[in-house]
């Protein structure tokens, strides 16, 4: 039981950082109908930011305060991975807008390519690592458990939550939100009424690049390491859990991305490690074949 | 990267654009270009001995990225401003040339294909032919084979595929398992390894191709991850990252090609090289092929192709008129696997060794990239497109000359030479005979000092003006992959449909003309 909930608790940490990513996919695939594959790259690069900022500002700065420092990171990640997903949108997606359905994703496959190796170019290719941070223990449940609570962990689950609401709210509940579900149900008509869709798009992007950036914050500060190639499968993982959740779905990201991290975590701990993706890999296969599109997901409706 | 920072921009500029306002773009494509460089090229996290990072900054990296930046948003603006020709109407003589092309140049394309390794090891010899029929030969025929193999999924059925890698993973492991257990043939393995794969089409096929669009995508890119992690895990039966090693080598009809009594070269009474093995293994991609070429084509036309491609066009009238569009897109998606699985056991006959490294993503991704920068559904343009692709991929290994160039700074100096006066000068054809001369003069300068240093006493472009520019640790096959990529990125601006942009019909009334490739629809599976 003790290591069931150990586990549980390692599990909700690996979705957070899953879901934050997966936001940012099932928004562009909900306004544009896009699978934005260089998103797991910009999640890298964030990670890549994140490391920078926080050596300029404990050796240069000499900043010895980690939660000043790990919120000053935060926020310029968010801004700097954001002008790097404007960037991107405008230069490889945006002349796309409106042909076939496969060119932008062939833009994006060739952009997660780039991103990958300048980063490797810019970079370095070695591993980089950086000290442990926020490296407290709680102990949970008092004498005769063995169930632990690291810092880290509160911090990013915290970190998440707030986050969500933050960003629950501006969906729901402002103008720039209810453009953005404009757009999502027909673009069309939301440009007829005078919603600037490519500005909307752009800050579509520039969201999901923010959230990236705190999820790569976070995973360069949980795993104390960050490597030009640790794009691809965070990303994929991330995009499996938005399918998972129902791609479009926000809450659906977030429910997929905390199922993907449990699935991985508990099939580590009680079968093998070796085949923790294949068993999230297959959970998703057998989830969309009896519920066609995922969980949260609207059932596509078909027009003649 | 940051001259073509605002390459979208470019439909947005008004031909007219006075000097002000193409000053303004430049000038904000300068500061979002420092604003991107500011954390990941200014600063370099380097190690120290005992491991710890610190931040080593770059500024003229940035400067010059700046630089760059500004005046190629200025080329941008000029280039479109420059007022392009008309295009004329074809007159009559090239119409009747085109008509002769479009029948002869099959014919003599492939005399040209089959002749060309012989021509090449004439050429060059047997050590200087090796690289042509390996490397660019039979690697570019793969992924012809490969190109047009998945065609058959995503440009003719209409299915998304994005774990086509798989298949070929199954072919490759299927002959090097059969040859190095059991013993068998190529010859044997071969179909051997197409059955393997399409058997596994349709165990895939069948739950999952009742999923429609993006959901087909991921879970085929799913399953392509499935079948590579099990390969790595799977050590007894797969040896797993260490891969299968020892794999038998080619036979012509069971004579090896080795230097032993008994052999090809014996048998022959030839020389002893390496190169007739790779003409050997070149004659056979060319033909597999070929093979997948025409049973693709022959497959169009009966009813099983025409409905693969109602289906693509129209899902919901396919199944009105009574098509089983679960049979239909199995076929389509076993027939598939089959070529895939072929050119798997291909490769393994011509590596010797295999190792789940060679079946990532990347694969997958790049044999759609050729599927589509071809144009979708023609066969000619998936060809073009592998030989771009892969043939300009393996072009940039022969990169070791710049290497010098580079770490001198010479290399980026003229780059930025280069891009200056097509910022400043605004006609296209004056700008580039400008920056020829001016390229031309600096790289001679550069070359002879040592040399004019007698006439001109005073150096004129002296060395420490060029270490602002210096790439001291330079190397060449670290930029393969992000030249591969940025290709990828603008050849989709550019041509979103592809290079062949013309698609030929498989049925006609009367008479056959090519239709546009964007009245052909994607699909949705």
């Amino acid at each position: 039981m003790d290591n069931f909930i150990q586990q549980l608790i390692n599990g909700l940490t690996l979705g957070s950082v899953y879901g934050l990513i997966a936001i940012g996919y099932t928004m562009v695939y909900g306004i544009i109908g896009m699978i934005n594959f260089a998103h797991g790259d910009v999640f890298m690069l964030s990670a890549f930011i994140a490391l920078l900022v926080f050596l300029v500002l404990t050796q240069v700065f000499g900043i010895t305060s980690l939660p000043v420092a790990f919120l000053v990171v935060l926020v310029a990640g968010m801004v700097l991975t954001s002008v790097w997903n404007w960037t991107i949108e405008r230069i490889a997606y945006r002349p796309l807008r409106g042909s076939f359905r496969l060119a932008p994703l062939i833009s994006a496959i060739g952009m997660s390519t780039f991103l990958s190796n300048f980063v490797q170019v810019a970079q370095g290719p070695r591993n980089k690592p950086v000290p442990p941070m926020f490296t407290d223990i709680i102990h949970v449940g008092g004498a005769g458990h063995d169930i632990t609570l690291q810092y880290r962990q509160i911090v990013i689950v915290a970190i998440t939550g707030l986050l969500l609401f933050g960003f629950w709210w501006l969906v729901q509940k402002t103008a720039l939100g209810r453009a953005q579900r404009a757009c999502e149900q027909d673009m069309k008509m939301a440009a007829l009424i005078g919603v600037d869709v490519n500005q909307t798009i752009s800050i579509t992007f520039v969201i999901g690049a923010a959230l990236a950036a705190v999820a790569g914050a976070m995973y360069m500060m949980y795993y104390g390491v960050v490597n030009f190639s640790d794009g691809f499968l965070p990303g994929v993982k991330a995009f499996t859990a938005a399918v998972l959740g129902g791609i479009g779905s926000l809450p659906g990201a977030v429910l997929g991305g905390l199922m993907i991290g449990l699935i991985e975590v508990m099939w580590a701990a009680y079968f093998s490690s070796d085949y923790k993706d294949v068993a999230a890999f297959s959970i998703l296969a057998i989830t969309l074949i009896f519920m066609p599109s995922g969980i949260l997901g609207r059932p596509e409706i078909e027009k003649v | 990267m940051a001259a073509m920072a605002q390459t979208s921009a470019v439909a947005e500029t008004n031909e007219g654009a006075d000097l002000g306002a193409r000053l303004k773009e430049a000038i904000a494509a300068a500061l979002l270009t420092v604003l991107l460089c500011v954390p990941i090229i200014l600063l370099q996290a380097q190690a120290d001995i005992d491991g710890v990072l610190h931040p080593v900054p770059r500024y003229w990296a940035v400067a010059i990225f700046a630089f760059l930046a500004f005046f190629g948003r200025l080329a941008i603006s000029n280039a479109a401003a420059d007022v392009r020709k008309e295009a004329k109407p074809e007159s009559k003589i090239a119409a009747s040339v085109r008509a002769a092309s479009a029948k002869y140049l099959p014919p003599i394309g492939l005399a040209v294909l089959f002749i060309y390794p012989f021509a090449v090891l004439a050429l060059l010899g047997s050590g200087g032919s090796l690289k042509w029929v390996d490397s660019y030969g039979i690697q570019i025929l793969i992924y012809v084979m490969l190109g047009w193999g998945l065609n058959i999924v995503v440009g003719l059925a209409g299915l998304l595929d994005l774990g086509y890698v798989a298949f070929y993973a199954v072919g490759a492991y299927s002959y090097a398992l059969l040859a190095t257990t059991f013993g068998l043939s190529f010859w044997i393995c071969l179909p051997l390894a197409g059955i393997l794969a399409a058997l596994w089409g349709v165990m895939l096929g069948f739950p999952v191709l009742r999923l429609r669009g993006d959901y087909l995508a991921i879970v085929t890119l799913a399953f392509g991850e499935i079948i590579r992690l099990v390969l790595v895990n799977w050590v007894p039966f797969t040896g797993g990252g260490a891969g299968i090693a020892s794999i038998p080598k080619i036979t012509f009809f069971s004579l090896p090609f080795s230097d032993q009594p008994g052999g090809f070269d014996e048998f022959f009474h030839l020389e002893h090289e390496s190169v007739y093995a790779k003409i050997f293994l070149y004659l056979i991609i060319l033909c597999l092929a070929l093979i997948t070429n025409f049973v693709s084509m022959r497959l169009r036309r009966l009813p099983i192709g025409r409905a693969w491609e109602a289906l693509r066009e129209d899902e919901i009238a396919c199944r009105s008129l009574g098509i089983n569009t679960t049979n239909t897109k199995l076929t389509a998606f076993a027939l598939g696997a089959f070529f895939g699985g072929m050119a798997g056991s291909f490769f393994s006959v011509r590596q010797g060794f295999i190792s789940p490294e060679s079946f990532t993503f990347v694969e997958s991704a790049t044999i759609l990239a050729i599927v589509v920068l071809g144009g979708m559904g023609s066969q000619i343009g998936v060809a073009l497109a592998a030989v771009f692709l892969i043939g300009g991929f393996e072009m940039l290994r022969e990169l070791d000359f710049l290497r010098a160039v580079m770490s001198s700074g010479t290399g980026v100096f003229v780059i930025c030479l280069g891009v200056a006066v097509f910022g400043v000068v605004r006609s296209r054809r004056l700008a580039a005979q400008v920056a020829i001369v001016l390229i031309v003069v600096v790289l001679a300068l550069r070359a002879f000092q040592g040399e004019l240093q007698p006439f001109i006493h005073v150096q004129l472009l002296p060395d420490a003006m060029f270490s602002v520019f210096a790439m001291p640790d330079f190397d060449p096959a670290q930029y393969r992959g992000l030249l591969f990529g940025l290709a990828m990125v603008v050849m989709m601006v550019v041509r979103p449909r592809g290079f062949v942009s013309t698609r030929a019909p498989s049925i006609f009334l009367k008479e056959k003309k090519a239709v546009s490739g964007s009245l052909v629809k994607e699909g949705h599976g």
